[in-house]
């Protein structure tokens, strides 16, 4: 068990790394900046005016349904994996059955994509 | 061992902390990106117990899949922050109430699991390759397609459900807007589309 978690020991010092370089510049930022508030500085332009509405707009539900189309095809490529890892060393006759297994899957799977491509989900107007 | 526990004690602890702040947060953006640490803690405990694979799903699906979409879903929204913090006082009770229903769910759940489940039988995980000296994947893939190949077909039928509801409730067409069609492009020669004109002099062409 622990040599299995010693594989993992470099992604651990890498955050460690990560988050002390972060938090460093963080704090060297408090400590060693030149302070000198003025409420003009976080004030709009000189001339102009304030900002009629919030930054925050609507996005198009479009990009709702790009990403949850890239979420199933995630989670069947995420199907992919064990099969692919563990397929050569099942025994023949359960190989052969794993293997139509994932092709049945993958066909249903197909049948969603020929839907969505016909119906032009897909394409970006 | 003792790495092995402080491990786990912090990586509970950020995924507690975490957790608290994704509800506590003012901006749901904020929210999001306190649940994105959430998961990655939570990887992190699913690699203690030895369950590789989830780790790894977890990361891609949930971190990179998922997340985003629940970005584009707070940015879609049109979030009223006021409007959002005004029935806090009045939902509080039932929300507690059902918080405390569910943690006494898991505490029965995980104590039984403990004493009378598979838990209490064997010292090693269960997610960790059923006890066989193979990796994560390798052991789920010995089983899924093939003793559970029901629960894999099933599942692919669900992810096609899921893809055919998506496109049916959100995509609309706008009328008007011209495609690209590929394959009339292909097939333009020089003939359809150029034409041959003899205008006299100081005439042009008359659309």
């Amino acid at each position: 068990m622990n040599a299995f978690l010693l594989e993992y020991l470099p992604i651990v010092i890498f955050l460690g790394i990560a988050a002390a370089l972060g938090i460093a510049f963080i704090l060297a930022a408090v400590v060693l900046a030149p302070t000198a508030p003025d409420p003009e500085k976080l004030s709009s332009y000189e001339c102009g005016f304030n900002a009629f509405d919030d930054a925050r707009m609507k996005f198009d539900v479009r990009f709702y349904l790009v990403s949850i189309l890239f979420i199933i095809f995630d989670l069947e490529v995420a199907f992919l994996f064990p099969w692919a890892v563990s397929l050569m060393k099942l025994p023949a006759e359960q190989a052969q059955f794993a293997f139509w297994s994932m092709m049945s899957f993958l066909g249903v799977l197909t049948v969603g994509f020929i839907y969505e491509w016909k119906k032009g989900a897909l394409e970006w107007e | 061992m003792a790495l092995q526990a402080i491990a786990f004690y912090v990586m509970a602890a950020v995924t507690v902390i975490a957790g608290f702040c994704v509800v506590s947060a003012r901006n749901p953006v904020h929210s999001v990106l306190w649940l994105i640490l959430t998961f990655f803690s939570a990887a992190g405990l699913f690699v203690l117990m030895g369950a590789e694979f989830l780790a790894m799903l977890l990361v891609v699906v949930y971190v990179g899949a998922v997340a985003v979409l629940f970005l584009f879903v707070v940015m879609m929204l049109d979030v009223d922050f006021a409007a959002l913090r005004q029935g806090f006082a009045q939902y509080m009770p039932l929300g507690l109430l059902i918080a405390v229903f569910l943690a006494a769910e898991m505490v029965l759940v995980a104590s039984t699991v403990a004493t009378k489940g598979a838990a209490a039988h064997n010292d090693t995980p269960m997610a960790s390759g059923f006890g066989m000296d193979a990796p994560n994947a390798e052991a789920i893939g010995r089983v899924l397609y093939t003793d559970y190949v029901y629960f894999f077909q099933a599942s692919g039928l669900v992810l096609l459900v899921a893809m055919i509801g998506a496109i049916v409730l959100t995509l609309r067409h706008k009328p008007g807007v011209r495609r690209q069609v590929v394959m009339d492009q292909v097939l333009r020669s020089p003939k359809t589309g150029m034409k041959i004109a003899n205008p006299k002099p100081g005439e042009g062409i008359g659309e």
